[in-house]
């Protein structure tokens, strides 16, 4: 080992300092030499092996034909594999039946967030916790029904609302406004049918509490869709103006679009289906 | 430049160079044979390496289907006898290893590094490999006189049979390390049909190439250079520590013992240099402790039967302190501040483990309060909040568990109290919704404990208090 050697008699490159400082060639010891071109051939070797010199096109292949985009696919199919115990089934059951099994809708429930973000989030919300005009997914209130199937059939073909204007008097949108704010829209005359009323109760129900099938709100829950500051104007203008009434600009727009026919596959609905069923109101 | 400047820094110098000069340390140039001397020591030196057998027999010891201890890395689990230890409980391993850890410095700070000198691996298979060695080539003398000689059928044929007798033990002792973390018949079926894992064959390679060097050619060069234990203890040792000691007082001034001459004046060390030719790291113990004493008591051995030849008392090299050799007045053991406080934090990491050990549990339940949104109002006015729940089955079989909530008054389980199946070992993880009229609230921050309970055996449950959320 070289801390045997006296450093009086190694040699040096003849340089001297301050008479004593001499400037020692000692040789670097022998294992970090062996290190040393232990490394080289390393070097060697990678090149061999591995893709290393960039050519004019391409670049040299190596013996292992290695790249890291095969490496990323490879480990990406183990993790596919692993996911097949649940995709697999998914890509056959129904909706209802992916709904009915606890462990396959645990795992939608955690695997579709990334889908729900995508396509979802944008209106209503990242937790389904909705925006003003955007309807809240995670109450238990529907406007075109919280069955898995009417969640389904909302998704693949949209929804677009509709609610003719009402041009009424202000003193009549007020005694319909307090009413419905009340909760009690069924006992004011003017929601129901003419000639005393307007004919609310056509679509909205005798009892105020809407119609699934028409996409028709329920108007005695404390559930509102085009919150305002001011909720008595918000009620008021919606009544006034109606919602996606055509050549009107003042009117409410709720259209939801379509993702079905193509913008999604059929088992990536099922699986947002059931997301959304799972977000706290399904029926 | 030369010595002869007169500057004293170079006199200073010049006398550090005489010291290491002195103090010449063998690094592996010269190869150690020791003298195999039988005695208490040497007796006591088998009884102690004994425990590795605890190694080499332990992974056939059944219990019950399965092996009783098995580490099992895949599964995520170490199973000892009726014990199951899973990733969540090992936080006990670092009270196991601080334990060690702590035992290591109690017993060196009190006796030296009895565990080079009787239990380490490095040292223990060293001396079964020199004991075949000496069994094939003979006595320190012949080894030494094979070693130089020309290679001949002879030589070839021993040296061959030495070798090959250690890489077997080297294989032995990978294969035995494996057999820790699978099922030890069926990894020995997988090793003679040839279709162990690689991770296993490169393990059994990398102990058996490990052994074989290690125990074969670098031996006391592993203690001298590669061991940080052995630094470690070195700086855990005091004056009051007992360790194999040259009684210099009685032995010095040394002179040799001629036969038929009384001798006067001279003490009892007669250099026979029989404490040098038996130890295994070719040390003088009489230069006093150094770092190359794994302090294995075999010069004691050497020594005493020596003294009881030349009709001398033994005892000349004994366990001994170096401030009983100097007179200095001895300090009993439990009034040693070191040995207390070494004392104390041994009984705490003993503690910590039976702590965790009899604390187990057999379900473990966290909850998450989903915070965006923190509560939903509900079409008809009660107020819904959502819970992520992670349940763990610590038992060896899955159950039938319920989730049961109780909180604020009316509380109800969006689904019900719902039964589901938890896999052993494996965590469940479920989505819970609570709903609760609002008229039941009166505050914005209500608490709720869920509880799981396997059916089948409400003792085994978990439970963990969280939140419900409102608007008041």
């Amino acid at each position: 080992m070289s801390d045997k050697q006296n450093p009086y008699s190694a040699p040096d490159t003849g340089h001297v300092w301050d008479d004593t400082l001499r400037e020692l060639t000692n040789q670097p010891p022998r294992w970090w030499m062996l290190g040393f071109y232990a490394s080289l051939a390393l070097v060697v070797v990678y090149v061999i092996i591995y893709p290393a010199i960039p050519l004019v096109s391409s670049h040299t292949k190596g013996l292992l034909d290695w790249t890291s985009i095969k490496e990323y696919k490879e480990d990406l199919a183990v993790i596919e594999e692993k996911r097949a115990e649940f995709e697999r089934p998914l890509q056959e059951m129904s909706a209802a039946a992916i709904l009915a099994d606890d462990n396959l809708a645990d795992y939608v429930q955690r695997s579709a967030k990334v889908l729900f973000g995508d396509n979802c989030a944008a209106c209503h919300g990242i937790e389904g916790q909705g925006n003003q005009g955007y309807p809240v997914l995670n109450d238990n209130d529907w406007l075109y029904g919280g069955t898995i199937q009417a969640i389904e059939q909302s998704i693949t073909t949209g929804r677009n609302g509709m609610m003719p204007a009402h041009p009424l008097s202000e003193a009549e949108l007020n005694r319909l406004a307090d009413a419905i704010i009340a909760g009690n829209p069924a006992s004011e005359p003017l929601f129901g049918f003419p000639p005393e009323g307007k004919g609310c109760a056509a679509c909205h129900g005798t009892d105020g509490k809407g119609m699934h099938a028409l996409g028709a709100a329920n108007l005695t829950d404390p559930i509102w869709r085009f919150v305002a500051a001011d909720q008595r104007e918000s009620v008021k203008h919606t009544i006034q103006h109606g919602v996606n009434v055509p050549g009107n600009s003042q009117s409410r727009n709720a259209v939801m679009p379509q993702f079905g026919g193509g913008k999604l596959s059929d088992t990536e609905i099922r699986k947002l289906a059931v997301y959304v069923h799972k977000l706290g109101g399904g029926q | 430049m030369s010595n002869d400047t007169g500057s004293p820094g170079a006199t200073q110098i010049d006398a550090l160079y005489d010291e290491q000069g002195h103090w010449h340390i063998n690094t592996g140039e010269k190869t150690i044979h020791a003298k195999r001397m039988p005695g208490r020591f040497r007796r006591l030196k088998w009884f102690t390496a004994s425990v590795w057998l605890i190694f080499f027999l332990g992974p056939y010891l059944r219990w019950g289907e399965r092996q009783a201890i098995i580490l099992d890395i895949p599964q995520r689990k170490f199973q000892i006898f009726d014990i199951t230890i899973l990733p969540q409980d090992v936080w006990m391993l670092s009270l196991v290893l601080l334990f060690f850890a702590i035992l290591l410095a109690v017993v060196t700070s009190v006796a030296g590094r009895v565990f080079c000198g009787y239990f380490c691996f490095q040292t223990v298979w060293t001396d079964i490999f020199t004991l075949i060695e000496e069994r094939l080539e003979g006595s320190p003398a012949q080894r030494h006189k094979l070693d130089k000689a020309p290679w001949d059928g002879r030589k070839l044929l021993i040296k061959g049979v030495k070798h090959a007798l250690w890489i077997a033990i080297g294989i032995l002792t990978g294969i035995t390390f494996t057999l820790w973390f699978g099922d030890a018949y069926e990894m020995w079926r997988s090793y003679f049909a040839l279709d162990a894992a690689p991770i296993a064959w490169g393990t059994v390679a990398t102990f058996a190439i490990f052994t074989y060097l290690f125990g074969g050619f670098m031996r006391e060069q592993v203690c001298f250079w590669l061991c940080p234990y052995a630094r470690i203890q070195g700086v855990m040792m005091d004056a009051e520590t007992i360790v194999p000691a040259y009684d210099f007082n009685r032995g010095e001034p040394r002179a040799r013992l001629k036969k038929g001459e009384a001798v006067t004046g001279t003490g009892d060390c007669i250099e026979c240099n029989q404490c040098i030719a038996v130890c295994p790291t070719g040390i003088d113990i009489r230069e006093g402790q150094q770092e190359g004493c794994i302090t294995c008591g075999l010069c004691l051995d050497a020594c005493d039967s020596v003294m009881s030849r030349i009709n001398k008392p033994r005892g000349l090299i004994r366990y001994s302190s170096l401030d009983a050799l100097q007179g200095v007045p001895h300090i009993p053991l439990l009034k040693r501040p070191r040995i207390l406080i070494y004392l104390a934090i041994l009984l705490l990491s003993v503690a910590g483990i039976y702590y965790g050990l009899t604390h187990l549990g057999t379900l473990e339940l966290k909850v998450i309060h989903s915070r965006a949104p923190l509560f939903v109002q509900m079409s008809d006015g009660t107020i819904q909040n959502k819970y992520d729940l992670k349940i763990l089955n610590k038992l060896d079989h899955d159950i039938e568990a319920r989730i049961s909530a109780s909180g604020p008054p009316g509380l109800e389980l969006v689904d019900g109290e719902r039964l589901l199946t938890l896999k052993s070992g494996r965590l469940t993880s479920r989505i819970i919704y609570i709903k609760v009229a609002s008229s039941n609230l009166d505050a914005s921050r209500l608490p709720l404990t869920f509880t799981v309970q396997n059916v089948d055996n409400p003792e085994e449950s978990a439970s963990y208090d969280s939140a419900f959320f409102s608007q008041p």
